[in-house]
């Protein structure tokens, strides 16, 4: 993997709070082009709220935000998707009334820069791409959950991201959907496309991501390559809780330190 | 712009709809004249209304604000000598610089404070007019000249003013349907947050489809103010007008292009109806009227499918999701 010299998005000492609790607490990040990296963490970890500072959905207390070498801070949220940041939302937000086809080509029409034909050309090949073509002309709120959790993949990537942040985009897949799933991450971050990837299951983050960053409490209590963060004993058991550990060990192969 | 058959057709029968309507004015008496400018007045408000209130989903209770302002402002215009085409076109832009006054504060609320907010405006602005003398004529009411001609040649010509801006309304409505604006109001009845995160500017949008309602709503009122040659605060300022458009709006099908026009062509004609047979009970009926279109009818006439109709009657309670046009033309 090579890296380029400047990172594409920068976290300096980010902090969200919220009634005086440290959300986010003096987050420090760099992204390089194309990488994808892991993001993980208990339930309450600040990793939901991290995207939603990135994005510009909730202001940041204190720090700066540094996409592609200016910074975004204080930008509005459809500035932040026009420069080239896309996120899905962990708890989904399709337009309802919308068909399918026509919730993905809002993302090629506003971020994408497109007039409504060729966004429409360009909504039915990211259908394609994410295997939901079948489906375009069915209202948006008649899709099954998984279905849906692609939608937001695919309305995302209609916008012709630099940055992607998919959050939680594989819960509720079955097991031969998320090997499709994680394909189709790859190539996605083949072509160039820098990607964060939120997740429970940690079959995908060791399928997917070479660099993890653990947050707990708020605050970046690991990062490093996967399977080193992975085997990190303290985060094993400290950030990730016992049963976790044990349920990891058994469905990812990758061998568990056992603290003493 | 996505243009296919099915929204060409539309457009091709609306243009024959107002050339029609237009030619009818030839051999049409005063009467049916007068009747025919009322309609076209209704059609042009409930198409205004019909963007911030069908497209973007706003429940704006300020169309008669706009048309006020309008007949105000072309009044105390042509009244202050200023011809009285040139009049309609000050009030149009009257109506623009209101609609910004009024929205940016407006448009951050949403919902129920969003309809009050709105809804306080004609109380106001009312009370503005009743009192603001000079400039008003206060309670008693302002004159404008009288336009020249026969009764006839007056009524034809202000039918035609009026058809002719009820034509513009209908095609501003057809190229908001059809364009990335219309879209993106649609995106934002939805779901702002995530309109937002799809790269629209949700604020600049909202102030958009307001100035565009309110800039229409002002040009039907100086329109109207010239015709009747009198305006007043409480005929300019109608509540119950501010309520019955968006009736009518909901009665065709909000957030469609055909929907203010059936909507507000069976209002009047149910209204007509109410008004000669039901004397005694009218106001009850009416009422009556509008519960039955908010209950029943959420998606409007043009909303509805048959099996719609026939599922009513087992168990009410179903608003189909809409979809649109370009969805199926693009199959
Ligand atoms: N809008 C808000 N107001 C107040 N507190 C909030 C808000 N959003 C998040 N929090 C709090 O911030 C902390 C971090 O939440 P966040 O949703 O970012 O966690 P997460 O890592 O995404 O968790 P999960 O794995 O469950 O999705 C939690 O304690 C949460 O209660
Ligand atoms: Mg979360």
């Amino acid at each position: 993997m090579t890296k380029a010299t400047t990172p594409v998005l920068e976290l300096k000492s980010v902090s969200r709070l919220f009634e005086g609790i440290h959300a986010v607490d003096n987050v420090s990040l760099k992204l390089y082009a194309g990488e994808i990296v892991g993001l993980i963490g208990p339930n309450g970890a600040g990793k939901t709220t991290l995207v939603n500072l990135i994005s510009g959905f909730l202001s940041v207390s204190s720090g700066d935000v540094i996409f592609d070498g200016e910074s975004i801070t204080r930008k509005k949220p459809h500035v932040i998707a026009q420069n080239g940041i896309a996120r899905t939302f962990q708890i989904v937000q399709p337009f309802a009334r919308m068909t399918v086809l026509e919730n993905v080509m809002a993302g090629a029409i506003y971020a994408g820069h497109r007039g409504m034909v060729q966004a429409r050309d360009k909504a039915i090949e990211c259908l394609e791409f994410t295997k939901l073509a079948h489906l375009k002309d069915m209202p948006a709120s008649e899709l099954a959950l998984a279905n849906r959790k692609r939608l937001e993949l695919a309305k995302s990537l209609a916008m012709n991201p630099r940055l992607l942040m998919l959050d939680e985009v594989n819960a509720g897949l079955n097991s031969s959907e998320i090997d499709e799933a994680i394909q189709m991450i790859r190539s996605i971050a083949a072509t160039g496309i820098t990607i964060v990837v939120i997740e429970h299951l940690m079959r995908v983050v060791t399928a997917l991501a070479e660099r993890t960053v653990v947050l707990h409490h708020g605050a970046v209590a690991s990062e490093g390559p996967t399977e080193e963060v992975m085997r990190d004993p303290k985060v094993i058991e400290a950030y990730l809780g016992n049963k976790f550990a044990q349920r990891f060990a058994e469905t990812s192969g990758v061998p568990v330190a056992r603290p003493a | 712009m996505i243009i296919d058959r099915a929204f060409a057709l539309k457009i091709a029968f609306g243009v024959l709809l107002f050339a029609c309507g237009a030619m009818l004015s030839a051999v049409l008496d005063n009467y049916y004249l007068q009747v025919g400018t009322t309609l076209a007045m209704l059609c042009s408000l409930c198409w205004a209304w019909n963007i911030v209130g069908g497209y973007m989903g706003y429940p704006a209770l300020c169309m008669i604000s706009f048309f006020g302002i309008g007949a105000y402002a072309g009044g105390i215009a042509q009244a202050a000598g200023v011809p009285e085409t040139l009049a309609w076109f000050v009030a149009a832009g009257v109506g623009l610089l209101f609609a910004l006054l009024l929205g940016v504060p407006l448009l951050r609320l949403k919902g129920h404070y969003f309809a009050v907010g709105t809804i306080a405006s004609v109380e106001v602005l009312r009370e503005v007019a009743n009192n603001w003398d000079q400039l008003t004529g206060g309670a008693i009411g302002l004159n404008l000249p009288i336009h020249a001609g026969s009764p006839d040649e007056v009524g034809r010509y202000f039918y035609l003013a009026m058809l002719g801006l009820a034509f513009i309304a209908f095609l501003v409505t057809a190229i908001v349907d059809r364009t990335q604006f219309g879209f993106g109001l649609r995106c934002i009845r939805q779901n702002e947050q995530a309109a937002s995160m799809v790269g629209i500017n949700v604020f600049k949008y909202k102030v958009g489809a307001f100035v565009l309602t309110g800039v229409l709503g002002a040009a039907t009122g100086a329109i109207y103010a010239s015709m009747v040659a009198f305006i007043e605060p409480k005929d300019a300022f109608n509540i119950i007008m501010t309520i019955e458009i968006p009736v009518m709006v909901m009665l065709g099908g909000m957030g469609t292009i055909f929907g203010p026009l059936i909507g507000g062509v069976s209002y009047v004609i149910l209204k007509e109806f109410v008004w000669a047979y039901f004397i005694n009970w009218h106001s009850g009926l009416l009422g009556l009227i509008v519960v039955t279109v908010i209950y029943f009818l959420p998606v409007g006439v043009l909303g509805l499918t048959w099996r719609d109709i026939f599922r009513k009657f087992g168990a009410s309670k179903s608003t189909r999701p809409v979809t649109s046009d370009i969805a199926r033309s693009a199959s």
